[in-house]
């Protein structure tokens, strides 16, 4: 694990992030590579809130998929039923996947290690078989048409627009947390992580800070959710599903857990590997479980966390 | 009697087991108080409870002047006490000096909003929470590790760290636990120093420890446990001298070891 | 009365299922830890092997055979080549990689064999039994005899074997079970052969039922493993009993409540059961030493 320090290290990442957001566009050669960049930055935002939970609290999700779909629907079901502009209804999926986390996080977060797991797991299947059966108003596994996000009049469609969308709240998502990881609220996140026990003896309110961080990172995940389904114009349940739960676990885990940077290498190995491996068609899964296997070999830490500490031992 | 600490007839049973039986206690304000009994006598489970960690099953703990029985530890924290750990509760994904401002909660602006978005004061917090980090790793003779990870630190420095830890949160009484177990005989000397340096700056001291030197020259208190049960309770002559606890406690081999401690 | 039955007998049939896939998780995890996501593969490969031998011609003996020797192959190989090199990670790190092997398995069923849904012949004919109103397959109560043997060998390897004993210390502690001289590797080896194994006969087991294709391994490892924590972690009594249970919420939710909710019902129960013993039905209580 990476020891974080209070200095200002931490917001390299985010300069060099929104360093990479704003030179990328010049380097892509077409709207197929910036559509694809979209995708990553998405998912990242949902697995920087997976990782503030799980690498920085220490406390498992196997569910968020469920927040990630609520985000999802929010924005088709806000206006077709109730008649609210899309922004108001992605602000209104946030506040819906916040107060769920609140309300079911309360019993929840008092489960350990997998009892933790299986429970987010069921939560992450209530709401998607919800999503599934509702099928009078959700469409059901058909899916459901997305409208496009306007703000004051302007129509935001297409993979330039999205890039700069998706771009721009993922530094911000990533500065909010690294503002959070180097606060108090952070410290004492970290601490429940490593000693539940002490952090309770030094005075920390382990429930409340369980409780926000799983809020926290529902938002970020219905936020994200939000602008996929915007982004592809269409949903269906499988966004909510099981597997894509595991995705953002995956991602998180593989890009390296407790690191900003992990989560947005993570997201855009799994999101970009699919797409070079389309190449090899019927073995892509094949590929992709063997790279997942043999970078948690090679690399237990997660890819940014285990390169960093090579780098640092070649060089000290 | 200006008690700081008042422990009435308090008891836990696990799964039928009595661990603790009827204990009655007071620790007066400015006390190095000490706790020794055989292995099993049932001395962390006492921590654990006056800790808020395990909730009693009978009895009463007043904490200056408030019943505090059944409290959350973290609601005792605010309310001044603090403790360490046998079994080392650091935290090793961070900083030594981190450890030591994680302690520093109870006493930072704890406003999640101001945190989210990076206000300059959550800046200049991190900055003050950092200095007094540093000069309590000082006391405890730590400030030059201050910046290491903390799993390099070794295991007499840990427990050093664990109290620094726990001073940071201010307490107005402290429950050390075994701060001197598998420390050799440099690290005793060094936790020794630490512990009357604590009580210089007018923080009570409960201790459970099973160095009986260390304890004899130490504590103007000491309590003793047997299975459970209060055995004893006195200054260090008067326990020493005590027939009951040198038969029951000691041994003939543990009279020696007591013998030796006197001079 | 004859409804009741019906349900509570097909309930038993796929809860015997996810009891098999449960005792599977919690061989591996009592030995290492870890969470074996790619346990529900095990059923998957045995079934899809079962039936493209069948199909090429293979008596179903030694097709069944052949199944059980390919998918226990595959927990050796997932054993010696995922998890041993990985030896010493955390155990988030090596749930990634059981779930990168279980989309390799995946990924492999897909191209060597095909997407389609497949059926194996029972074993004892389809015509249906009449018990007391409610129509039973015979291979339902294959599955519950198949079952119950399975269950009783396994606590016969445990109880009356060295082997078996050395999985249980390891089980009970690792540490001492390292300082007698238990070769605690090893025993992570086994834990592979046998979930492997014991998924391999559930799969032969259940194909006839419920049809296998590529992809039914993941829904039948999150079953699996909500079964294990039903029945508390590191029990296998608790995975037998969270098995059947969760096998019985389903179908009588399904018959009584809401065919498309019985998932739902399902997993408010166990959510339920977890509030209210945080360690699962069988799991052990334990008291935070510090």
């Amino acid at each position: 694990m990476t020891v974080h320090r209070f200095t200002s290290k931490p917001y390299m990442v985010v300069i060099a992030l929104a360093t990479l957001v704003l030179l990328l566009p010049l380097v892509l050669p077409s709207a197929f590579y910036l559509r694809i960049a979209a995708l990553v930055f998405i998912n990242a935002l949902a697995v920087i809130g997976l990782n503030l939970l799980m690498g920085f609290a220490g406390q498992v999700s196997l569910g968020h998929a469920g927040f990630f779909g609520i985000g999802a629907y929010a924005v088709t079901l806000g206006p077709a039923y109730l008649g609210l502009p899309v922004w108001a209804s992605l602000i209104g999926g946030a506040v819906f996947s916040a107060l769920l986390a609140f309300i079911v996080g309360q019993p929840i977060l008092k489960l350990r290690g997998y009892y933790l797991a299986v429970a987010t797991l069921g939560l992450g299947l209530l709401i998607s078989m919800v999503f599934t059966n509702e099928a009078d108003i959700t469409g059901g596994p058909n899916g459901m048409e997305v409208p496009r996000l306007v703000v004051f009049g302007w129509r935001a469609y297409g993979s330039q627009t999205w890039y700069w969308i998706s771009g721009v709240s993922l530094v911000i998502g990533a500065w909010i947390a690294v503002n959070l990881i180097t606060s108090p609220t952070g410290r004492a996140f970290r601490a429940i992580h490593d000693s539940e026990t002490a952090a309770r003896v030094l005075g920390i309110d382990v429930p409340r800070y369980k409780l926000l961080v799983f809020v926290m990172s529902a938002v970020y995940a219905a936020i994200a959710g939000s602008y996929f389904s915007l982004f592809d114009g269409f949903v269906t349940p499988d966004t909510t599903g099981f597997i894509r739960s595991i995705e953002f676990v995956v991602m998180a885990v593989l890009g390296g857990l407790g690191s900003i940077l992990g989560s947005i290498t993570g997201a855009a190995i799994l999101v970009i590997l699919p797409q070079v491996l389309t190449v090899f068609h019927e073995y892509e899964h094949i590929m992709l479980g063997l790279i997942m296997i043999v970078f948690m070999i090679f690399l237990p830490g997660g890819i940014v966390p285990s390169l960093a500490q090579r780098f640092r031992r070649r060089t000290a | 009697m200006n008690a700081l600490l008042t422990i009435e007839n308090l008891g836990i049973a696990f799964g039928g087991l009595k661990a603790l039986e009827g204990i009655n206690l007071n620790v007066a304000r400015g006390d190095i108080f000490a706790i020794i009994g055989p292995n099993g006598a049932g001395k962390t489970t006492l921590f654990n409870l006056v800790s808020g960690l395990y909730p009693p099953k009978s009895g009463r703990i007043t904490l200056d002047g408030e019943d505090v029985t059944g409290l959350p530890p973290h609601q005792l924290a605010r309310r001044g006490l603090s403790r360490t750990f046998q079994n080392l509760q650091i935290f090793f994904r961070m900083s030594v000096v981190e450890n030591v401002m994680v302690g520093r909660h109870l006493h930072e602006n704890r406003n999640v909003f101001a945190h989210l978005f990076g206000l300059p004061s959550v800046g200049r917090q991190n900055r003050t929470t950092h200095e007094s980090a540093l000069e309590l790793l000082s006391i405890v003779g730590l400030a030059d590790a201050a910046e290491r990870p903390a799993g390099a630190l070794s295991y007499g420095a840990l427990k050093r760290l664990e109290v620094a830890r726990a001073l940071a949160t201010e307490p107005k009484i402290l429950l050390l636990d075994e701060p001197a177990a598998g420390c050799n005989p440099v690290e005793t000397e060094e936790i020794d120093a630490v512990i009357k340096k604590i009580a210089a700056r007018g923080v009570t001291v409960v201790l459970v420890e099973h160095d009986m030197r260390l304890v004899m020259k130490i504590s103007n208190r000491i309590h003793v446990l047997d299975q459970g049960r209060t055995l004893a309770e006195g200054n260090a002559d008067a326990v020493r001298s005590n027939p009951a606890v040198v038969a029951a406690y000691l041994g003939v081999k543990g009279k020696t070891e007591l013998g030796l401690a006197v001079r | 009365m004859a409804e009741f039955l019906q349900f509570a007998f097909s309930g038993l049939t796929v809860g015997a299922i996810y009891a098999l896939i449960a005792l599977g998780f919690t061989l591996i995890y009592n030995a290492s830890d870890v969470i074996n996501f790619a346990q529900g593969e095990f059923v998957m490969v045995s079934g899809m092997t079962a039936v493209f031998a069948a199909a090429a011609g293979i008596p179903l003996p030694l097709a069944a055979l052949l199944a059980i020797v390919v998918t226990v192959l595959f927990g050796i190989l997932l054993h010696r080549l995922a998890i041993e090199p990985a030896r010493g990670a955390s155990p988030v790190t090596l749930i990634i990689i059981t779930i990168g092997a279980s989309i390799l398995m995946r990924g492999l069923a897909a191209v060597f064999f095909d997407k389609n849904f497949h059926s194996l012949p029972p074993l004892a004919g389809d015509t249906p039994l009449n018990l007391g109103g409610a129509a039973i397959l015979p291979q339902s109560i294959i599955v519950l005899i198949g079952t119950g043997i399975i269950v009783t060998a396994l606590w016969l390897f445990l109880n009356r074997t060295l082997m078996g004993k050395a999985m249980l210390a390891t089980a009970a502690n690792r540490l001492a079970a390292r300082l007698v001289g238990i070769d605690t590797s090893a025993v992570i080896g086994i834990s592979f052969v046998v979930s492997a194994l014991i998924g391999a006969i559930g799969g032969l087991l259940a194909t006839p039922i419920t049809l296998t294709n590529y992809a039914i391994g993941t829904l039948l490892a999150l079953k699996g493993f909500a079964a294990a924590m039903l029945g508390g972690m590191g029990s296998p009594i608790g995975a037998v009993a969270g098995g059947l249970l969760l096998g019985l919420l389903e179908a009588f939710g399904a018959g009584y409540l809401s065919s498309q909710y019985k998932d739902a019902i399902a997993f408010i129960v166990i959510l339920a059961v977890l509030f209210a013993m945080p360690q699962g039905l069988f799991g052990r209580a334990s008291i935070e030493r510090v």
